[in-house]
């Protein structure tokens, strides 16, 4: 039997990618929603606040151990699939991807000892100290990491010389023109992500169990992240495009089916392409494609019919785009919505409309993610390294490529299904009203063993 | 020094850094699980999980890191060993991937459960063998280029005995390193029934080790001359670590001093460890890739040892914590908080 191996090391990369990359966020984005929350429980003294930042950690933890077992198995992957690929680019990317090593070390040694520490500082503010480290290290590995990306979307800092990279500046080559507008997007889409998952877990438990003050207080603080980080990965998205628009021109225009390089350019929503490359059934809006590229309605835009045949990305990449671009703004919408109700005292901001809508937004946000990330790589197409290495001359030669990919598919579709077994193990039946209640309880005993006169005092609720 | 030489320095003591944190961990996986068929896992599971559960993603990240920066520093290492390695890769992949599980479920106390035990208990013994074939692979003669096409010939690799010595002496090190620290980690803690049980288990392992080592030394003599000589003349390095082993076989047959037999056990392996790859030296693998060959460009190299001092200075401080609060915290270790 002949094995497609190129094709079929695609698929295994795009498999452990698309795997990893639910971890990669949640990773990156819940340490900063942990951190803020504990800072805002010591400030406001609430101990709903407080509570959320141990939950959320202790949900983060198991998905951190999914997420080290696929990050391990890419980095692996990316020499054991792609040895051509890691032996030629090895000498330019391999400094951020030594860092991100160095980042997750960083993140893993404060993760340790935050999650055994609860306990053992008297002051709060020293145990919320040990957020910024896994913070910091959290997000500094995903700046590394899309750096490397970036690289290989705009290649930088060598010269080609007989086959091999010479004359390297491994810094030029970590600092590439496609580095900043991509760490700003992955960066804020994923604490967009990251909001949007925990203000989802809260609405689906409102609509699951009933509304209480400590899931009020939860969607409200995450929803405000929600908010922010939305509206930051509008403006990040409108600088990525502008910045293909310059640099990439042929990633874009596959994006939006811009073929003939013209001036006052049309964007495309949807539609399909018949045989002869003409789009049937799609939204036309007049010049913005030219606005969105430059912020100009009459400005040229490249089409892709300046690029050879064979250098031109698949146009599925179309849908990706427009998916990745709808659930961004769909988030933003229905975050700014809620603020509404909100603040419009007549409405019910916990309308059973809303939570729904809410509780749809993470898995939302995670297929934005997963679409934002199909649409990077396979817009790159068909270059590995673009310019220099295509796909097809950097992949293993091993048939055996064919098998691991089922090996694969097996092994992440049971550690998704252990991680979720595992997280409804460990919520399903310890609420965080009961948990509110015992360690209320613990520390009333612990203070009437300290002195009878403060037995009967309670901690006060302050308002929300 | 040549930031090559650097280089390979700075990767081997990380090597060494991962076998010891590694094997404390293989074999502590190991233990729990035998301890459980002996019916004596209370005596001892409780003292594991204290240890093990702030510390295993430290560990696994030692063994990133090493990975990491041996493709970063020498390139052409993943031409070769990523080429020929895709399977028994993806197999220490799918074993790491298990055990990482296990710790995700140990949190909920789920370890009750005997079939996940026995995964780690088992993947504790698979993956130092499956990962000790790669030093077996850098001898030569396993690994073949025709044509710019690399691959691994299995059969030779299956009934070499030299690769079935290195995996003999690699489960035995595990196993002696790992009851030895914990021995002496229980007695930190006071647990007297824990101290007697792992110290029968240090005291019956430390033979099968040296005898595993003795063997794959006399296969090695056979399968790569060279080597076998350069070790050799490294006989000062392998004397010291003998005499490190027998401080150690005294103090735990005395029964006292557990913080500096283990720091004999470290010695002992610090030796033995520099002195095979000392001797290994210029080859990173047998004829291919040589240390100089096959370094990454001088630029990359120094930009990645300036970080790798950089990042020592932030982590030295951070492990130092982690040992602070959770090894050397005497309430901790005794399980008072």
């Amino acid at each position: 039997m002949v094995v497609d191996t190129v094709l079929w090391s695609r698929l295994v990369t795009a498999l452990t990618l698309s795997f990893h990359v639910i971890f990669a966020t949640i990773g990156v984005a819940i340490p900063l929603m942990i951190s803020i929350a504990e800072f805002v429980g010591i400030r406001k003294k609430d101990a709903h606040y407080t509570l959320m930042a141990r939950r959320w950690t202790r949900g983060f933890v198991i998905s951190v151990a999914v997420g080290v077992v696929t990050g391990t198995a890419i980095a692996l992957q990316l020499s054991l699939v792609w040895p051509n690929f890691m032996q030629l680019a090895g000498n330019v990317v391999a400094l951020p991807l030594f860092m991100e090593v160095f980042a997750f070390f960083f993140e893993a040694i404060f993760l340790g000892i935050y999650l055994y520490t609860w306990e053992r500082f008297r002051n709060p503010y020293l145990h919320w100290l040990l957020t910024i480290p896994v913070v910091l290290g959290a997000s500094m590995s995903a700046f590394f990491i899309t750096t490397v990306n970036g690289f290989m979307n705009q290649p930088d800092g060598f010269v080609m010389e007989a086959g091999h990279f010479s004359a390297v500046h491994p810094l030029q080559a970590m600092f590439n023109d496609a580095t900043p507008s991509k760490v700003f997007h992955v960066l804020t889409s994923a604490y967009m992500t990251g909001a949007a998952l925990l203000a989802a877990v809260a609405a689906f438990s409102m609509l699951r169990k009933g509304i209480t003050e400590y899931k009020k207080k939860a969607l409200k603080l995450t929803m405000a992240i929600l908010l922010l980080f939305s509206f930051l990965t509008a403006i990040a998205g409108d600088t990525s495009a502008k910045f293909l628009a310059e640099h990439q021109p042929e990633k874009l225009a596959a994006a939006e089916w811009h073929f003939e390089t013209e001036k006052g350019a049309d964007l495309i929503f949807l539609g399909w392409l018949n045989a002869e490359r003409d789009i049937i059934g799609a939204i036309h809006i007049p010049k913005a494609l030219s606005f969105l590229a430059f912020s100009d309605f009459n400005a040229e835009v490249t089409g892709l019919n300046e690029f050879p045949a064979d250098e031109q990305p698949p146009l599925i990449v179309h849908y990706m785009f427009d998916f990745m671009v709808g659930i961004g703004f769909a988030l933003l919408a229905v975050s700014a919505f809620y603020f509404l109700l909100l603040f419009w005292k007549k409405r019910n901001e916990l309308n059973k409309w809303m939570l729904r809508v809410i509780a749809l937004g993470a898995p939302l946000a995670f297929l934005g993610v997963e679409m934002g990330w199909f649409y990077a790589e396979m817009g790159r197409q068909p270059w590995m390294i673009r310019g220099y290495l295509r796909v097809e001359d950097a992949a293993t030669t091993s048939p055996s490529i064919f098998i691991l990919f089922f090996v694969f598919l097996l092994l992440y579709i049971l550690l998704g299904t252990m991680c979720v077994l595992v997280l409804r193990r460990l919520f399903r039946d310890n609420p965080a009203e009961v948990e509110l209640e015992k360690a209320a309880k613990t520390k009333q005993e612990a203070l009437a063993a300290q002195s009878a006169e403060h037995a009967g005092e309670k901690e006060g609720e302050p308002s929300v | 020094m040549s930031y090559e030489i650097v280089g390979i320095s700075v990767l081997w003591i990380f090597l060494y850094g991962y076998l010891i944190v590694a094997s404390i961990d293989f074999g502590a996986g190991f233990f729990a699980f035998y301890a459980r068929l002996t019916g004596k896992d209370h005596l001892i599971n409780r003292l594991i999980s204290r240890y093990l559960s702030p510390v295993w993603e430290i560990t696994n990240v030692f063994f990133v890191f090493f990975f990491v920066g041996l493709v970063g520093f020498f390139p052409d290492a993943a031409h070769y060993y990523g080429s020929s390695l895709l399977v028994p890769g993806s197999i220490a992949i799918i074993l790491l991937a298990i055990r990482g599980s296990f710790y995700a479920f140990e949190n909920y106390g789920s370890k009750k459960n005997i079939v996940f035990l026995f995964l780690y208990g088992a993947t504790g013994l698979l993956i130092p063998a499956s990962l000790s074939v790669a030093l077996v692979l850098s001898e030569g003669g396993f690994i073949t280029e025709t044509n710019g096409v690399v691959t691994l010939d299995y059969l030779e690799l299956f009934t070499s005995p030299l690769a079935w010595s290195i995996v003999a002496l690699a489960l035995t090190a595990v196993l002696f390193i790992s009851s030895s620290f914990l021995a002496f980690y229980a007695s930190r803690a006071d647990d007297q029934p824990a101290l007697e049980l792992m110290r029968g288990y240090a005291l019956f392992w430390s033979t099968p080790t040296i005898i595993a080592a003795f063997t794959a030394f006399l296969y090695l003599s056979q399968h790569n001359v060279r080597h076998f000589q350069n070790m050799m003349n490294l006989w000062w390095l392998l004397g010291l670590s003998v005499i490190f082993f027998l401080i150690v076989l005294w103090l735990l047959y005395k029964g006292r001093r557990y913080g500096w037999m283990f720091i004999a056990v470290m010695l002992q392996f610090l030796c033995a460890f520099f002195a095979y790859g000392i001797g290994h030296y210029p080859y990173i693998l047998d004829p291919y890739i040589t240390v100089q060959g096959g370094a990454t460009q001088e630029a990359m190299g120094i930009a990645l040892v300036v970080v790798f001092i950089a990042g020592l200075l932030l982590l030295i401080p951070s492990l130092a914590l982690v040992f602070r609060l959770f090894l050397f915290d005497a309430d901790y270790v005794k399980g008072k908080k």
